[in-house]
Formats: C-alpha cells, sequence, structure tokens
C-alpha cells in the first residue's frame, strides 16, 4: 500500500498521467474504508439481509399498511442487530421473523388495539354465502386481489399463520416458535384459519353475483 | 380412525406434518371413506390454489438501502456511547475514591466477603448439581412430549439403522451409534435433530408396543460419571447413562423396567459393532 501511494505522489509531477492515477487513489481510498466495517456487521448482513422479503412481507401482511411495514422492519433490523451477538441458531429466518413479529404487536397494541380482537364482520354473514359451492370459490381462487381483501379482513393471528406458512413455507415447529404458540396449537389454528379464509372468500363470490 | 378424527388432522396431513403412524391411518382411512377423500381432495386443491395466488409484498429497494444506513449509524454512535458510559461511571465512582478513614467501612467489606463466601459454599453446590439434571430432565419431557403432539415426531423416518445414521451424521459434528432392535421388541421408528442443554443433540426414536422412546445422544465431557441415573417425572421414566463418548437419555412413558432392558439391549448391540 505504501508503495502504491509513492507512486501516485510521484506521478503528481508527471503532467499527462496525473488525472487517472488520482482516480485511481480516490477507489483505492474507498476500499480502505469499506474493509473498515466492524465484521460483525458484515456477518449480520449476510445472515439477515437475504430475508428481507420474509420480513417486509410478513410485517405487510400484519400491519395491512406499507409504511408501518417499512418502519416495523428496519425497526426489527436494529434490535436484531444489537441482540446479534446472542444468536448462535442456524435458522436466520425464523428468528428475524420472530423480532418481526413481536415489534408488528407491539405497533398494532399502540395504535389500533381495536386490530388484535377478533372481530366478525355482520355483512359476511348475511345470507347467500352458503349456497357458493367449493368449485365456485376454487374458479376465483386465483383472483389475487379478492383473497387480499379476504386476507385482510382476518384477525391478525390468522394472518400471520397463513403467511408463515403458504407463503413462507414454513414448518409447524418454526411457526410454534414465531408465534410463541404450543407446537400442538398450530395445526388446529391453521386448520380454522383456512375454514374462516374460506368463509370469507365465499362471502365475497356471493355478495358479487 | 372415524371421519371426525380424519377430520381434525387433515390440515396436518395436507402440510406433511403428522407423525407416520397418524400418517398411516388417515391414508388408510381415505381410502376406505370416498367421502373424506373427496372432502381432502377439495382442501387440498383449494388450499393449493389460494396459497399461489396470494400476492407476496417483496421489500422495496429503499427499504434495504434505509436499513444498511441505520445499521452503519448504529454503528457510528456507539463509540460514543462508550466513552459516555465510561465518563458516566468515572463520575459515579469520583466520590468512593476519597479516602474516608472510616475503619467500618472495611469492616462492613470484610463481613459481606464471608458473608458471600458462606453462601457460595453452603448453596451453590446444592443448587446446581441437583439442579442441573431437574432443568434437564424438564427440557428432555418437553422435547418427548413435543414430538409426540402429531407433527414431528421424526425427520427421518426409517427403520434402517444404515439410513438413520448417515442422515444424522451429515446435520451434527458427531457421529451417534444406531441400532435397530425390532428382534428385541425395540422398532426403530427414525431419527430427528433436537435441540437440549445448549446444543444440537440427536434423537433417535424407537418403539415399545404402543408406546414410544426418544433416546437422546449428545458428546459426554471428557470427566463425565458413569452411574446410571433414572428420574420419574410426571409419569415419564428418564434413563441416563454414559459410555466412553457419549451422553444417553432414555424418556419414555414405558415402565422402567422395560427402559432398563432396552439400554441393555442398546449398549449390547452398539458394543457388538
Amino acid at each position: 500500500m505504501a508503495l502504491l501511494l509513492k507512486e501516485e505522489h510521484a506521478s503528481e509531477t508527471e503532467d499527462f498521467e496525473s488525472t487517472a492515477k488520482i482516480v485511481k487513489f480516490v477507489v483505492v481510498k474507498k476500499r480502505e474504508e469499506e474493509h473498515a466495517q466492524p465484521a460483525e456487521l458484515t456477518s449480520f448482513e449476510e445472515v439477515m439481509l437475504p430475508h428481507l422479503d420474509a420480513a417486509h412481507n410478513l410485517a405487510r401482511w400484519l400491519l395491512r399498511n406499507e409504511q408501518d411495514a417499512q418502519d416495523v422492519v428496519q425497526e426489527a433490523y436494529l434490535r436484531a442487530f444489537k441482540s446479534f451477538s446472542g444468536f448462535h441458531g442456524s435458522n436466520g429466518r425464523a428468528w428475524l421473523l420472530t423480532i418481526v413479529r413481536n415489534t408488528s404487536y407491539t405497533l398494532l397494541k399502540k395504535n389500533r388495539a381495536v386490530d388484535l380482537t377478533t372481530t366478525f364482520d355482520e355483512e359476511i354473514h348475511a345470507p347467500g354465502y352458503e349456497s357458493v359451492s367449493p368449485a365456485t370459490i376454487l374458479e376465483h381462487s386465483e383472483d389475487a386481489e379478492l383473497i387480499r381483501e379476504a386476507m385482510d379482513e382476518l384477525p391478525a393471528e390468522f394472518r400471520e399463520i397463513l403467511t408463515l406458512r403458504h407463503q413462507e413455507g414454513l414448518s409447524y415447529k418454526e411457526i410454534a416458535d414465531i408465534a410463541q404458540i404450543p407446537p400442538g396449537t398450530v395445526m388446529s389454528r391453521l386448520a380454522r384459519a383456512r375454514a374462516k379464509l374460506k368463509e370469507y372468500l365465499a362471502a365475497r363470490i356471493g355478495k358479487e353475483k | 380412525m372415524n371421519c371426525e378424527e380424519a377430520t381434525k388432522l387433515m390440515d396436518g396431513y395436507l402440510d406433511g406434518e403428522l407423525d407416520p403412524l397418524s400418517n398411516q391411518k388417515i391414508e388408510q382411512h381415505l381410502q376406505d371413506c370416498p367421502e373424506c377423500d373427496r372432502a381432502y381432495e377439495a382442501h387440498r386443491a383449494l388450499i393449493h390454489t389460494i396459497g399461489s395466488a396470494t400476492p407476496y409484498y417483496k421489500a422495496p429497494v429503499e427499504l434495504r438501502e434505509r436499513i444498511q444506513s441505520s445499521l452503519r449509524e448504529e454503528i457510528a454512535e456507539r463509540p460514543l456511547r462508550n466513552v459516555a458510559r465510561a465518563a458516566r461511571s468515572l463520575i459515579l465512582r469520583g466520590p468512593q475514591t476519597v479516602p474516608s478513614g472510616i475503619p467500618w467501612n472495611w469492616l462492613a467489606l470484610a463481613a459481606a466477603i464471608i458473608f458471600a463466601a458462606i453462601i457460595t459454599l453452603n448453596l451453590v453446590p446444592r443448587l446446581q448439581r441437583p439442579g442441573n439434571d431437574q432443568f434437564l430432565a424438564t427440557q428432555l419431557i418437553a422435547s418427548h412430549v413435543r414430538s409426540l403432539m402429531a407433527n414431528h415426531l421424526t425427520d427421518v423416518a426409517s427403520s434402517d439403522q444404515h439410513t438413520v445414521k448417515p442422515w444424522l451424521d451429515a446435520k451434527l459434528d458427531f457421529a451417534p451409534a444406531v441400532a435397530d432392535l425390532s428382534s428385541e421388541g425395540f422398532p426403530l421408528i427414525g431419527g430427528r435433530l433436537d435441540y437440549l442443554n445448549n446444543r444440537t443433540v440427536a434423537a433417535l426414536v424407537y418403539q415399545r408396543r404402543k408406546h414410544f422412546i426418544n433416546l437422546f445422544v449428545w458428546p459426554a465431557a471428557p470427566d463425565a460419571t458413569g452411574t446410571p441415573k433414572t428420574i420419574t417425572r410426571q409419569g415419564y421414566q428418564l434413563l441416563h447413562w454414559t459410555d466412553s463418548d457419549f451422553n444417553y437419555w432414555a424418556v419414555s412413558d414405558v415402565n422402567d423396567k422395560d427402559l432398563q432392558a432396552f439400554k441393555q439391549l442398546f449398549e449390547e448391540r452398539i458394543a457388538r459393532h
């Protein structure tokens, strides 16, 4: 490195090459700064940034609002970084998602206490949806907008478990760890969430007709 | 299995999260009961479509940048905060360093040290020795019970020790002995990874009639004692022994005699290998 700098100094007296050398000098300097970044941050980013989409998706479904989701994910990453020295596991995604989930619930509880209580929409139970057959639901179930609306109507604990299972493909054990429920509860909660989603879809299809 | 039970387990079956036994039972039921089979097929198709049609919200590029810069800010602020902390502790410690000249200060200090020593000598061994075992026993029973909750008995389901062993070896930093004891009435069901005592351990799953035995294995500390130990808790039997390489903990709801027999057979078998 010392040799390189020396050369560059020398080159400043040589008019025709100086510009190029100065540019090179800047590049070398910058790379040096990057290397100065603590190893802890480098390894944190290597382990955790690949799960950014998963983190954002979970927060977005839980909060149903893009701005809140981004704030929560940023906050969660900062929290994760501060306690990263305590992370020795191999499942970075589950660990990060647990933090995202907890941060999301803190915000939900603070801002919109009403969101956490299971609310039943009277309209949904309006007559008509019983007549919708499973085949009709299946026909409409590729309609992303319809599914999004129906999902958003579910209580947070159902949105969470459906996202973790259907979109992240996590095992029951991982879901139990993230949602902080006994492993034996995962199957029954998932079954209830799916049944409720089916019901809400049927209600929407019934209304459209 | 009747229709009600099958309906209850349907989601677990769909997700491939049932233990081998329940899996087999529900498959049998779906073959025998066209109504449940139709319901299952409809459920499966719908869940599959819904799963793939649900919008996935990818993170926008700005968010990644925001996070990266906030992490760098956090790092940059750290030295400042450390300096502040050091300064604060200096100020706080300040008055104490002024020589007070009062002898009872030293007496109090000496008394505190003696008191602490008495507590440490008397209490800590009493708390630690059985406490460690009790805490481990709680963890072992919890793992055992969890593994039976119809979702996660085995990671690798096979009665063939030559399938289970390489699978475990590849996932662990040690190579536990695996023996199938079918001919002695303890068939091997499979293997699983578990987390106990602050480390990843191997769990070998055996069956005794209708009961399951989880055998947890991890490397023994060099100074481990060899005396086998039995603990009975909440209706579960725990049997602990060590050999030159490994710690063994067998957990089950079978009776103590069966568990002792299991230990003996297992030890004989691996000694032969």
